[in-house]
């Protein structure tokens, strides 16, 4: 069996480990890490629940293996927040406008979503498509997530006031 | 859905790569992106007995213009050469197809050479590719070689490359003058494997005459095909409509005429001839503007 | 009632779903983060054949693996465990969790390989010898009625498990004398509600307690005492954790024979097992398709366009094992006429087996399907007429007026305004500007069209197609228990007995019981009890959890309240009738000086006794029990029978353009105009319409479980079974109508099915309106891109 030593940072902090070649990055990060956050959907790429931040693009974690990973700066849901009580404006986003119901696609979302936000600070509803497109869900429907997206991108470029929720 | 078991080595250097893959043989496999081939681990329908992981290779990294060629090195992200102003300026074929290449996420992982290597005959680089008349530089531990793109794929999922051999750059030539470009393609859902999918690229004189053009079509046959027919057709011609139908249906005619997963063959006929028109209409068009 | 009352304060507010503040945080708890200390793991072995005797299984490699403990089959499973139970009467459709001595259907389990981790419980499945003799195998569920088709179960004697003809009113009168009929086949082809977390479970056996205990990805009624019987234990002995999370369900997560399995395995092994479907295990093996029908329809009507009579015959093939699938042909009997006014109807259910993977419970529970027959007979005729398709429905709807509205079937419809929801819908798609659209795209050539549905959600969840189908089964009861509790330090905890798996319940509760003690839901707490608390629940299936869950929170609310007026009146010296509540203070309605405050009601209920009313027991607690409105009846010898209690109605505009050539579907404007009653929280109501959009969008157009000949599920993964992704659902533009019910205590009706019942029947109708102009009809679903597209050209080779 083809075991290796890796290195690299996840959420801000430097882990090591001992993996075997084949464990996928997100079993190792919820198996190894306990990081149940990034959740497993499909184990062939096509679902998205499995997404992660990867040096700052979303990746399918299902799709690499955690000895890929060596080195690398992994963000994952846990790590979007602010601190420890706290939640990013995009996650509260999400809470105000209902963009989720079980829950399950919603790390993915908000790793996608995360990521074009980085890039791009007024979305319209057809980039938030194509951003979320390979994230896939089966409760919503859809619409309030763009919609928070889109709220959060508001609110982003503005004072992020109270009022500014809805 | 877990791998079976499998060694690992992440080789520095391309020489080292190769080395691996001339004393291993068959039993090595390189892992370039994995959006293709990490599936087919998952479902054991691969079961490599050793996986050579070139993605920290810098010698496979980049793209850069090589006088009348785009070069991008084999471990080039999909993502990186889609936005890169190189590819969209000198190859804008190649650009537009890497748009429909699987979504964003798995463009951020997934490489030009290991979609070229995979071979699908639906996948939208090798069809741009091989429109264009790209070459393949391929190297082993006994030296380079350069594969010409019309000698590339061998079959569905096959290609010319041996497998102690690593996929090292694509050069795609550089069309100068008044050059157009189209890729349209057909799946069920926006970001599915296409089953059908042309790529067109025209290039026009002053006077708005078409000098030469380029098609080819994948997930027609068992491999992407070039349509020499119908590029000779539109050779010399305005592209008018009526010259871009014919030169469809010439398109059309080149599939073979089996039934498949995806539609009859009547069907597949007539979604080549509209993909083909819609292709050569867009190019035209592009090309026209500049 | 027309508009959401006033009076309230909290129910009908916008107001965020507390559940979701631990999911946007990713901590949600689901069975794959339950970790339990020795925990081992299941891979399992299927069956490559659809129909194969089998023989020997050569474990030997397998348990030579370092880290594999056991390897079981169906033999072992069957000796030790009672078989599973089909709803219908069956004696000889025999189900185990494992395929005992015939696998029945490709991807079957045979045998369940448990290891230390799951990369090698699957090395060692690869190991197993396994010899099989193929068999012929029935795969088309026509054929499977054939005498000659083989039989999936031989003992049973045949494919057909279940066939009646209900005749509910002078059908055959009313068709001898039609003006008009029409005959047609719908064509509802098997998809499933696929959820994107698969069904998992963790069992473990606590030796010295003599108790299994389970936590379950599931959504099932019954489940600890299905899963109790199976393994031949008393009730008491299993303990069901419902604090786990479910990643949807829709009706699928019904999980018994994971469960059955992973426990047997759990005690055999004195390790906590852990059985958690992949993929292809979930899309093959995991038993939850959803329906699979051909329904054979004709209607009688006038030159008006009234339909006087439907014949309606469905055909469902519910694959290899019974469950409860056949059920989902009862349901629908529920509002077999849609919200039409159809006089007389024959409705012929058959359920048959045949070598394919089992079908299990999909939201709405064979309404979407039946809505699509209905609606697509709707759409016919007006074509056949010539008329306007929606004031064909105009006049064919039950009006305002006339509810409560029976339909021959014995259900009764509590109320409705039909005609306004259709209205709102139309106003709000601006259809005359949508009627120019798609005239104008059609001048250019395209294929464009309107789609327009309007369906019935019954809601409310009883069991009435049990006895229906299964006259031996006489169950009426089905009840929803909450436990309301005030601490000493007055705060609030509101109990409920099962699982969520996205709907909101949490929020549901603590609305619910905020709103009767006029205190902020913000300061109730809602818990799940375990299977082991007396809190009876039939868990959310049946739109019915705003209702039941509704009705025992807000009865065990009110109870704890009259407590509290009964200390402050027995306090104030005044009767009951002098006394006014406010927030949570009792005042004197005559003097509200005179007051006792919330704290000192809690303090005297749980530490003053010798102020309480005599008699009274101390602290503050309460439950309640709530049945089914209208239920607790059986159904008449012509099956006559109140099924749902409650109806909520849709009404669907959507505009759609087909591409002539690829046959590529594009939806447009989408308007759903939804009335559910009292809407508890509108936003999770609004949200899981739009996914039941989506999801109907996806059995319209995109999600098949196609089999080859050879009974071979070819779309195995989801490269192949495709899910609608943010591409393929339009934006969605939901306008609500409240017609309350008069069988709930706030008005509500349910709504957990919304937007899957009318959507695929609206899809059609769309895609229908679009090839009209060119002669053609589609009554298939799913339409796909080649379906079409082979349509178009064999006309357009017609046309030269």
């Amino acid at each position: 069996m083809s075991q290796h030593e890796i290195a690299l940072t996840v959420n801000g902090r430097a882990r090591r480990a001992r993996v075997p070649a084949r464990m996928s990055l997100v079993d190792f990060l919820r198996d190894e890490l306990r990081l149940t956050g990034t959740h497993v959907g499909c184990e062939h790429g096509v679902c998205g629940a499995c997404s992660v931040l990867m040096e700052g693009r979303p990746v399918r974690s299902c799709l690499v293996f955690a000895v890929q990973a060596e080195g690398t700066e992994i963000i994952t849901v846990e790590g979007l927040a602010p601190d420890a009580e706290g939640l990013s404006i995009l996650q509260d986003s999400f809470w105000e406008l209902h963009a989720l119901q079980c829950g399950y696609c919603t790390p993915g979302m908000l790793i996608a979503a995360h990521a074009l936000l980085a890039r791009n600070s007024a979305p319209s509803e057809d980039e938030i498509r194509e951003a979320i497109g390979g994230n896939l869900c089966r409760c919503t429907g859809y619409k309030q997530i763009v919609d928070a997206v889109s709220l959060a991108a508001r609110r982003m470029r503005g004072a992020n006031r109270p009022e500014d929720a809805r | 859905m877990k791998a079976a078991e499998f060694d690992y080595e992440r080789p520095a250097s391309l020489a080292d790569a190769v080395a691996i893959l001339a004393a291993k043989g068959a039993d090595a496999k390189i892992i370039a992106g994995g959006q293709t081939l990490v599936p087919l681990m998952a479902m054991r329908l691969a079961r490599p007995a050793l996986l050579v992981d070139i993605n920290r290779i810098a010698e496979l990294q980049g793209i850069s213009r090589e006088g009348a060629f785009v070069a991008i090195r084999a471990c080039t992200r999909q993502a990186d050469a889609l936005a890169h102003a190189s590819v969209r300026a000198d190859a804008p074929l190649l650009a537009k197809a890497l748009a429909f290449v699987g979504h964003g996420q798995t463009r951020n992982r997934g490489t030009v050479g290991g979609s070229l290597a995979n071979a699908d005959p639906a996948a939208e680089i090798g069809l741009a590719a091989l429109a264009l008349d790209a070459e393949v530089e391929a190297r082993s531990a006994k030296g380079t070689r350069t594969i010409a793109l019309r000698e590339f794929f061998k079959g569905a999922m096959e290609t010319a490359i041996h497998p102690e051999e690593c996929l090292v750059a694509v050069r795609f030539p550089v069309w100068p003058g008044r050059v157009g470009a189209g890729f349209h393609e057909v799946s069920v859902r926006a970001s599915d494997f296409a089953f059908l999918a042309v790529a067109a690229q025209v290039e026009l004189d002053a006077g708005g005459q078409c000098r030469r053009a380029a098609l080819s079509i994948g997930g027609a046959a068992m491999m992407p095909r070039r349509i020499g027919a119908a590029e000779a057709r539109l050779a010399g011609t305005r592209l008018e409509a009526s010259d871009i139908a014919q030169a469809a249906g010439l398109a059309a005619a080149a599939l073979d005429g089996a039934d498949d997963a995806h539609g009859s063959a009547r069907y597949r006929r007539r979604v080549a001839m509209v993909l083909a028109e819609r292709a050569l209409a867009e190019a035209r068009d592009e090309a026209l503007s500049r | 009632m027309n508009d959401a009352p006033a009076s309230f304060r909290y129910v009908g507010k916008a107001r965020r779903a507390r559940e979701h503040r631990r999911f946007i945080a990713g901590s949600g708890r689901y069975v794959a983060d339950v970790e339990l200390p020795g925990m081992l793991h299941v891979a399992l072995a299927a069956s490559p054949h659809a129909s194969a005797r089998i023989g020997a299984i050569g474990r030997d490699a397998a348990l030579a693996l370092p880290g594999v403990r056991a390897v079981v089959t169906g033999a072992e499973i069957a000796a030790a465990t009672e078989p599973m139970m089909s709803g219908l009467d069956l004696p000889k459709v025999l189900r185990w969790p494992l395929a005992v001595g015939e696998a029945r259907y490709a991807g079957e389990w045979v045998a369940a390989v448990v290891a230390e981790t799951r990369p090698l419980a699957e090395d060692a499945a690869e190991l197993l010898d396994i010899s099989y003799d193929a068999l012929p195998a029935v795969v088309d569920p026509e054929a499977a009625l054939r005498p000659e088709a083989p039989a999936v179960h031989p003992a049973h004697g045949s494919n057909l498990l279940y066939r009646r003809k209900f005749t509910w009113g002078p059908v055959a009168e009313i068709f001898a004398a039609a003006t008009h009929r029409i005959q047609y086949r719908a064509r509802w082809h098997r998809s499933a509600t696929v959820p994107i977390e698969t069904f998992g479970v963790v069992a473990r056996w606590d030796a010295s307690a003599r108790l299994v205990e389970i936590w379950a990805s599931v959504q099932m009624p019954k489940y600890s005492d299905q899963i109790a019987r199976a393994l031949k234990l008393p009730g008491n002995a299993v303990k069901v954790h419902y604090d786990i999370d479910v990643g949807g369900s829709y009706g699928g997560k019904r999980g018994l024979k994971h469960a059955v399995l992973a426990a047997y395995l759990a005690r055999r092994l004195g390790a906590p097992v852990r059985l958690i479907e992949d993929r292809l295990e979930n899309l093959r093996g995991g038993d939850a398709h959803g329906p699979d029908r051909i329904f054979d329809v004709e209607m009688a009507f006038d030159d008006d366009g009234t339909v006087r009579a439907m014949k309606m015959r469905a055909l469902d093939d519910v694959g290899a094992y019974a469950g409860r699938a056949p059920f989902q042909l009862g349901k629908p009997v529920g509002a077999i006429v849609g919200p039409y006014r159809i006089a007389a109807v024959e409705y012929e259910p058959i359920s048959v087996t045949t070598n394919k993977t089992p079908e299990e419970a999909v939201r709405g529970f064979g309404q979407a399907p039946t809505n699509f027959a209905i609606e697509t007979g709707i759409d016919l005729v007006a074509r056949r007429l010539g008329l306007d398709r929606i004031e064909l429905r105009r006049r064919n709807m039950i009006r305002r007026d006339e509810f409560p509205y029976t339909i021959p079937s014995g259900s009764t419809y509590d109320s409705g305004d039909y005609d306004a929801v259709l209205q709102k819908a139309l106003a709000a798609a601006d259809y005359p500007a949508l009627v120019a659209r798609r005239d104008a795209a059609r001048a250019q050539g395209k294929l464009a069209g309107i789609g327009i549905s309007c369906c019935l959600e019954p809601s409310g969840g009883n069991s009435s197609f049990e006895p229906l189908l299964n006259p031996k089964n006489e169950t009426t009861t089905w009840m929803e228990g909450c436990l309301v509790r005030i601490d000493a330090v007055g705060a609030i905890v509101a109990a409920m007995g099962t699982t969520s798996a996205g709907q909101g319940h949490e929020t549901l509760l603590s609305t619910v019981v905020g709103e009767v003690l006029e205190r902020d839901p913000e300061s109730v707490r809602a818990v799940r009890a375990d299977s082991l608390w007396a809190l009876p629940s039939n868990s959310p299936v049946g739109s019915r959890m705003a209702i039941m869950l509704g009705a025992a929170a807000a009865n065990a609310a009110r109870k704890v309240k009259d407590q509290l007026l009964a200390i402050a009146a027995h306090r104030l010296g005044a009767g009951a009738a002098e006394l006014s509540y406010r927030g949570g203070d009792v005042l004197l309605a005559s003097d509200p000086a005179r007051r006792i405050t919330w704290d000192a009601l809690v303090d005297i209920a749980h530490r003053k006794f010798h102020l309480l009313p005599p008699g009274m027991e101390p602290g503050l607690q309460a439950l309640a029990v709530a049945e089914v409105p209208t239920g607790g009846s059986l159904p008449g010898p012509d099956g006559r029978v109140q099924m749902y209690p409650c109806y909520a109605f849709e009404a669907h505009v959507v505009y759609a353009e087909v591409d002539p050539v690829t046959g590529q579907t594009r939806l447009g404007k989408y308007v759903c105009g939804h009335d559910c009653g009292v809407m508890i929280n509108p936003d999770i109501v609004y949200g899981m319409t739009y996914g039941g959009i989506a999801h109907g969008i996806g059995a319209a157009l995109y999600e098949r479980f196609a089999y080859d000949a050879e009974g071979q599920l070819v779309s195995g993964s989801f490269m192949d079974y495709l899910l609608p992704s943010a591409h393929e659902v339009p934006d969605i533009a939901i306008v609500d109508h409240c017609t309350p019910s008069p069988h709930t205590v706030f008005g509500q009706k349910g709504s957990g099915e919304a937007g899957y019942l009318g959507a695929p029947a609206a899809v059609a109708s769309a895609v229908n309106d679009a090839l009209s102009p060119m002669g053609l009809h589609v009554a298939e679903l799913p339409m796909t891109p080649a379906a079409l597209g082979e349509l178009l050209a064999a006309r357009d080779e017609e046309g030269k």
